[in-house]
């Protein structure tokens, strides 16, 4: 009994933190696209506009559900619940700090990209069951799109995976640090192992992983629908996108779940890459940073900050860089992106080939 | 090739990216708000543009030509305004005076009563054509720009003083004045 009541427990902190986590960085988004532009963002609900974000859920939670009339129903409703389940169900998989992981699997990052592949199934449900010619050019766009950026991503991802020898997210994330079982080596050759920090992160035990992380990243962009990839929901274009038909709650969800999706890629990310819940700070002969900075609460401090940081890039990103057009898109995904991320891809082969 | 293409990529974004963050960073402070006319008003370059209205508001020129203004005492119910204007927004109901009323300030004389004098303001387009033809200069325009009212109807504005009864009292001095001449002139026909 005890049993499941945790279960529950741990899928309302999951969904709890999703909630947060949106209402904040819509907040934040505003905020830092406002600031970028010269402007001032929500200044009127609360001081410098703090509940903005709050005012506006509330708007959402009381506005009617449309559905219109020769939309699919079926579809149309189950789209929302299928795009966040997606995103949602990502979660489960990422270790928070050292022993926190909501479920501890094996095949950790397998599972996280099988899954958050099924949020396009979701797009193409909400773009075809609306019936409107703009949600369904958006839905086909952001297919391709994220069909064409799983192989530049996987290749990245499986890179990153080579190295750590393992699919299990808790495991490659203690590889990085001062909590490693297995051998940790800055750059391949100096035994970084006692001294952690910094230098044990995968982008530092294997430099060509930064390169492999630049394409992760801008991968990531693409398959969460952002700036400069947003072309499903091209406002100039094409009105909303696919989810130019969605109202009230549906519509929260569909937020929600990009913003989640935000935090998610950045969690994945960060544990193949950055270290994952692994300080940045280094043993330094007798002053043990790492040492001290390693545990739970640091775990999560380390792990919050670091996400938080990249998906403050990825706000800088949007707000920086113009759309591209489609065959731009598909260029860079094919065309640079594929053969830079098989190249990281061969080297981690040769990498581990030779140095082990 | 592709190394080159990418690295190009990277670069170009990158500098797009810094301008951006320079931008995010000069955000910290605000441009003070200023009239145009200040010295130093192309000085302030950098930081946030938002002016907060109502909170804090533009300095516009007192001749500025915004909402306008009919000073009705020196209006003599011409009509040329509403025969100008180009939206139809003036109306104007005149009531002939049975005798001089007065003067207006600049020595015109007053012979019509203004029983209607409405500015429809959300049609208006401030072109200031009635502002011109006026012969008195009694219709201006203010350097008011910002009202704004709950119901559409308030945005008509009303100019005229006239009550209604006082408009019915002059209609009917005017009538009998019509009669009064009309029967001089059929007594002087039958003569
Ligand atoms: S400003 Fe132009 S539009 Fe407005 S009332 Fe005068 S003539 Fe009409
Ligand atoms: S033009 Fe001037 S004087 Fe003539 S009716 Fe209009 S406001 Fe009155």
């Amino acid at each position: 009994m005890n049993f499941y009541l945790l279960y529950i427990l741990v899928a309302l902190a999951i969904f709890g933190f999703i909630a947060a986590f949106a209402l904040f960085s819509v907040y934040a988004e505003r905020k830092v696209s406002a600031f970028i532009q010269d402007r001032l963002g929500p200044m009127e609900v609360g001081k410098y506009g703090v509940l903005q974000t709050a005012a506006d859920i509330l708007k959402l939670i009381q506005k009617e559900y449309i559905v219109p009339t020769l939309a699919d129903k079926v579809l149309f409703g189950l789209a929302p619940i299928i795009i966040f389940l997606a995103v949602y169900l990502g979660f489960v998989a990422l270790p928070w700090a050292p022993g926190l992981v909501p479920a501890s699997m094996n095949f950790g990052v397998f599972y996280v990209f099988a899954i958050i592949s099924v949020e396009a199934l979701g797009i193409m449900m909400a773009g075809w069951g609306s019936n409107n010619k703009y949600s369904l050019l958006g839905a086909v766009r952001s297919v391709a799109q994220i069909v064409s950026y799983e192989i530049p991503i996987g290749f990245a991802i499986i890179s990153a995976v080579m190295i750590a020898q393992t699919l299990d997210l808790q495991v490659i994330n203690q590889n990085q640090g001062v909590l490693a079982t297995a051998p940790v080596q800055f750059l391949g050759f100096i035994d970084v192992k006692a001294v952690g920090g910094i230098l044990a992160w995968n982008v530092f035990q294997a430099p060509h992983l930064l390169v492999a992380y630049v394409i992760y990243f801008i991968a990531s962009l693409a398959e969460c629908n952002r700036a400069p990839f947003d072309l499903p929901e091209a406002e100039s274009e094409l009105v909303a996108g696919f989810h130019t038909e969605y109202s009230g709650m549906r519509f929260a969800f569909i937020f929600l779940a990009e913003y989640a999706m935000m935090f998610l890629v950045a969690m994945l990310g960060v544990t193949l890459f950055l270290g994952g819940w692994n300080t940045p700070l280094p043993n330094i002969g007798t002053l043990k940073l790492a040492n001290y900075t390693t545990g739970l609460f640091w775990g999560i401090f380390w792990m919050m900050a670091k996400c938080l940081t990249v998906v403050g890039v990825q706000m800088w990103i949007r707000w920086t860089l113009p759309r591209l057009r489609v065959d731009q898109l598909m260029t860079l995904c094919w065309k640079i992106l594929t053969p830079l991320a098989f190249l990281c891809l061969v080297i981690s082969g040769i990498w581990k080939l030779l140095l082990f | 090739m592709i190394l080159k293409t990418a690295f190009k990529g990277l670069q170009t974004s990158w500098k797009g990216l810094v301008l951006t963050l320079k931008h995010f960073f000069e955000a910290r402070k605000s441009k003070v708000v200023a009239d145009v006319k200040s010295p130093n008003y192309f000085d302030q370059q950098n930081g946030i543009a938002t002016v907060q209205y109502p909170r804090q508001e533009l300095p516009v020129p007192e001749v500025g030509r915004y909402q306008l203004d009919v000073v009705i005492d020196d209006c003599i119910v011409c009509d040329l305004c509403a025969k100008i204007c180009p939206v139809d927004c003036i109306e104007i109901e005149s009531i002939k005076a049975t005798e001089a009323i007065g003067k207006t300030s600049d020595g015109s004389v007053k012979r019509l009563y203004a029983a209607k004098f409405d500015i429809d303001m959300a049609k208006c387009m401030f072109c200031g054509l009635c502002t011109t033809v006026c012969p008195t200069e009694c219709i201006t325009m203010t350097n008011g720009y910002d009202r704004s009212f709950s119901l559409v109807t308030d945005l008509t504005y009303h100019f005229s003083d006239m009550t209604e009864e006082e408009a019915e009292l002059r209609r009917e001095e005017l009538e009998a004045q019509l009669a009064e001449r009309k029967a001089a002139k059929e007594a002087a026909m039958k003569k």
